[in-house]
């Protein structure tokens, strides 16, 4: 997969007025860090080792990020970190700090899904939905930085996400027609 | 929604489906997103050791690391008497080890702590000393006279586990003898693993007040995991119930009980909290369930001009440590006598003897009704052998063996009764697709050009299901399957199954049925799954069975529902019971044109209008016993091009003719052959669960057990013939396992009749480009 540079995109919707929220500090907690996710503040205590997938899930409760391999492999664990997709399970919380990170959480606006994930309803681009989270972010990226893209670039695009049910023809249309959809706007 | 304006038109329409809103949302439910109070996680200790005998465990530094609970070893469990547990397959499996490890990875002892990472020190900190013994990772092997005995636990001082045998072996002996030529092929089908994308995992949750068990579980059967944990750690079974949140995937691998589930429900029973406990991916990989590891010798006995006189199997099976199958109890072998594919033979013969390795337990269906995979890839890659040695085409040879149209019901040689198909006509189109007498020209050109080409096409045939109960249970549980149908007074429904899906679209599918049988809109059937306090008793969703039983429950459910519904409809309608009908989705009076009411209307009477004397409400269960199983079948043809520098094999087009039947949803069965597809591929060209000599998993993470990305991934193109089954209520089969079933022989048909011509007969699988680069350099062709 060819590396991308490309422009950094606002990774997190802006919301009006955020308010901080309160996370519960573990005893052994070490580092304190400061993260926008989903366009809201946070700060929190964390051991060094805590990986920032379970930083997300456990700690703010965005069980959204699956984790599938533990190894870089599956994607499952894909969020945008200052607008670049990351895996998030092999990577430290305490790296993200200063962070803007974009959860599947925070794809949809205001009660309205993302063209990406009603593209991915109407083509079937999902089974059992456990690498779907993964594939958004790393297709939301991949759109924000070639929003006409070849189906030979969404399948290079999207080969750091493995999915075991849907074969990727349809995850590959719906990503076609989000692009559509989105430059029509 | 995409719901067509009559609803009672929904079947065979691809509705979108009903569970996707939450699931492209972050908001599905999967195991490790639950989080309870006071929860502590566990994690396993795991030997580093394919065979070794235990000297000592040391668990005071573990137990001394703070946040640390407990730590549990096998000599815990045994004052329990849960050292071992009973498998599925009639062995026994060591829950946490005793005396000796057996496999590499095989679980040691247990630790739970307070938090995840805890429990990880905790696992590094347990010290095991062990005295390594000779190890046996081939199954040929570990039946020698000398080889070392591995399972000491058991009376049987040999590896060897069972002999299990179908057929007439004199007759099938005597039709080979007199067969004009008789092929003889060595056929292994791999290891491989299902892995589903999300890891198994658990959190038991043992209230110590009420004294009450909640499991919350990967599993594809949760109420079968009910009846064994009541049977297994002797607990009244309404004193405990299972819930399977949504799954990230099954495949089979979520059927089987891990020793990691009951190593939890002893550590919650223990500290009276909850306990999380989440497998990694290496975890999964190196002990869950596999599947396949079958070798096989198949012989094809038959006339000059093709027609097939005789086939006789015999099989080894490697079940590693223990024998943790997932068969029907009577079916060691599971459906493997399905052997006899698609075709008209005579006679035939198969025996299957089954053996102890030093290798993670299982030998469970993968994808497949029960080792059905493993015979269609026999017999389809030996067609294709006996093709190549008589100079038949390949389609034609199929063509003059298939069972015809006209002789179905039809009995198979091995025993099954087969309940409908037409094989030819799903060859037909399949080759027309795919263009195949052109192809042919193409490749006759290209092999004058010394370029590699190869066709390869697998008319396969599945036995899914299972099914009827004089023949069929797990552990003596009869495999039927369950819907409770609720109709609310507004006319909405709730609808519970006994089975569980993963991914293949049940909320949607099961809600067209519904909806279809009581002229209802998809919307209004709201269906649920996976809690055993609610839906009623079932078997699970593996082995293709949802839509043949649980589907068939629906239909059948809702037209009992139905027929108390008429008798409510004849009372508002003022009408005679015997002359109102249901037609085009509402109650009619027979003659009486204008006159009716629809299902909703009736509804609301249960509850508030009653017939006199009639019991008021609107409810039902239904358990659908199958009269027999289904046998969806199709052909798929593969055409690849193999670059002679490298190796590697390009897929070049891939056609897909499947048949499974009445079509409930065509968007979701394109989705689920998509994905069969793909599982095959991957088994044909790039997955092995590979061993050392010394019993090391040489696949133990994803970046050496290869998942094809979407970059590999051919591009699937798919049709349909439709012939249904005469004994299902809606005519419909069963698909989520077909083209995992199927494809593998396509896709190695293909490469081998890209080399016939260089005398190749066989490649086994993986077919990676280092096998096909060495073959290519032993006949002497290079770039």
């Amino acid at each position: 997969m060819p590396a991308r540079k490309g422009k950094r995109t606002a990774g997190a919707p802006r919301r009006a007025a955020p308010r901080k929220a309160a996370v519960a500090v573990q005893p052994a907690a070490r580092h304190r860090i400061q993260v926008t996710v989903n366009g809201r503040p946070y700060e929190a205590e964390v051991e060094a080792r805590t990986l920032l997938v379970y930083f997300l899930r456990d700690m703010l409760g965005l069980t959204g990020t699956h984790v599938g391999c533990d190894t870089t492999s599956c994607g499952a664990c894909t969020i945008l970190l200052n607008g670049e997709p990351v895996k998030s399970c092999t990577m430290f919380a305490v790296q993200a700090d200063g962070a803007e990170i974009l959860t599947v959480e925070g794809l949809a606006r205001d009660g309205e899904l993302h063209p990406l994930q009603k593209a991915f309803w109407e083509e079937h681009g999902l089974q059992c939905g456990f690498c779907t989270p993964g594939m958004l972010m790393t297709a939301y990226a991949f759109l924000n930085e070639n929003p006409r893209p070849s189906e030979e670039e969404i399948r290079v695009a999207l080969s750091g996400n493995l999915c075991r049910c849907t074969g990727y023809m349809n995850i590959v249309k719906a990503v076609q027609r989000a692009a559509q959809e989105m430059a029509a706007r | 929604m995409a719901t067509p304006e009559q609803p009672h038109v929904v079947l065979g329409h691809p509705v979108r489906r009903k569970e996707d809103i939450r699931f492209i949302q972050g908001r599905g439910r999967y195991l490790d997103d639950l989080v309870l109070p006071r929860m502590a996680y566990m994690a396993l200790v795991r030997s580093p050791y394919a065979h070794a005998r235990i000297r000592s465990i040391r668990t005071d530094a573990a137990k001394a690391i703070p946040g640390v609970l407990a730590v549990i070893t096998g000599e815990d469990l045994e004052e329990l008497g849960l050292a071992w547990m009973p498998t599925l397959a009639g062995d026994k499996q060591m829950v946490l080890a005793v005396g000796k490890v057996l496999f590499q990875y095989q679980e040691v002892a247990a630790v739970v702590a307070e938090t995840r990472e805890t429990a990880m020190d905790g696992v590094h900190a347990v010290e095991v000393d062990y005295e390594p013994l000779p190890v046996v990772v081939d199954p040929f092997k570990a039946l020698e006279p000398d080889a070392p005995i591995l399972r000491e636990d058991r009376e049987q001082k040999t590896n060897h586990i069972w002999h299990w045998e179908v057929g007439d072996r004199e007759a099938t002996e005597e039709a080979l003898r007199r067969s004009d030529v008789v092929i003889r092929e060595h056929i292994k089908f791999q290891r491989v693993h299902p892995a589903p994308l999300e890891p198994c995992g658990c959190i038991a949750d043992f209230d110590r007040v009420t004294g009450r068990l909640t499991l919350y579980v990967t599993s594809q059967a949760p109420h079968a995991y009910r009846t064994l944990l009541a049977l297994v750690a002797k607990l009244p079974e309404h004193m405990i119930r299972v819930i399977s949140p949504d799954i990230g995937g099954g495949f089979g691998n979520k059927v089987a009980v891990y020793p990691g589930y009951v190593c939890a429900i002893v550590a919650s029973i223990m500290l009276g909290r909850p306990v999380k406990w989440v497998e990694t991916r290496t975890e999964n990989l190196t002990s869950t369930s596999f599947a396949r590891d079958y070798h096989m010798t198949v012989e094809l006995g038959a006339t000059r001009d093709g027609k097939v006189t005789a086939l006789r199997v015999k099989t080894l099976a490697d079940h590693g440590a223990f024998d943790a199958s997932a068969n029907p109890s009577r079916f060691p072998a599971g459906l493997f006598s399905i052997c006899t594919g698609s075709y008209d033979f005579p006679v035939a013969f198969a025996e299957v003897d089954a053996a102890y390795t030093n290798k993670a337990p299982g030998g469970i269906s993968y994808r497949c009704s029960f080792r059905v995979t493993e015979a269609s890839y026999l017999i389809e890659r030996a067609m294709d052998i006996l093709a190549d040695e008589l100079g038949i085409d390949p389609a034609e040879l199929r063509r003059r063996n298939f069972i015809p149209p006209e002789k179905f019901p039809y009995r198979s040689a091995l025993g099954w009764t087969y309940d409908s198909g037409n094989y030819v006509a799903a060859l037909d189109r399949a080759l027309q697709l795919i263009g195949y007498e052109e192809l042919r020209r193409e490749q006759e050109e290209r092999r004058r050009r010394g370029e590699l080409m190869g066709i390869g096409i697998s008319s396969y045939t599945e036995i899914v299901g299972a099914g009827p109960s004089h023949t069929f249970d797990i552990a003596g549980l009869k495999m039927f399957d369950s819907c409770e149908l609720r109709v609310h007074p507004t006319g909405k429904i709730l609808a519970r199954f006994g089975t569980r899906h993963q991914g293949q679209g049940h909320e949607t599918t099961y809600a067209q049925i519904v909806a279809h049988e009581l002229g209802v809109s998809v919307e209004d059937v709201l269906v649920e799954e996976g809690d055993t306090d609610t839906a009623p008793y079932g078997l699970g969703t593996y082995a293709s069975r949802s839509t043949p039983t649980a589907g068939a429950a629906a239909a059948m459910c809702a037209r009992r529902i139905r027929e108390k519904a008429r008798k409510i409809a004849a009372h508002l309608l003022e009408a005679a019971e015997e002359d109102v009908v249901w037609e085009e989705g509402r109650f009619v009076v027979r003659g009486v044109p204008g006159k009716s009411v629809t299902f909703p209307q009736v509804a609301f009477a249960a509850y508030t209008n009653p017939p006199p004397g009639m019991e008021p409400g609107l409810e039902a269960v239904y358990y659908y016993d199958p009269p027999n199983l289904t046998f969806p079948f199709g052909t798929y043809v593969c055409v690849v091009d193999i670059d002679k520098g490298t190796g590697q094999v390009k897929v070049r087009r891939f056609v897909g003719v499947d048949d499974c039947g009445t079509v409930i949803n065509p968007m979701i069965v394109e989705g689920q052959i998509h994905g069969g597809l793909t599982e095959g591929f991957a088994i044909a060209f790039m997955q092995e669960i590979a061993y050392d000599e010394n019993g090391n998993c040489l696949s133990s993470n994803f970046t050496e057990y290869l998942i094809p990305t979407a970059v590999e991934t051919p591009r699937w193109e798919l049709d349909r013939t439709v012939t249904p089954s005469p004994h299902h209520p809606l005519g419909a089969k069963g698909v989520g396992e077909s083209a995992n079933v199927g494809s593998p022989a396509a896709f190695v048909n293909a490469v081998v009749d890209a080399l016939s011509h260089l005398g190749v007969r066989h490649i086994d699988m993986p077919i990676t480009p280092w096998k096909i680069w060495r073959i290519l350099r032993e006949h002497g062709i290079t770039e």
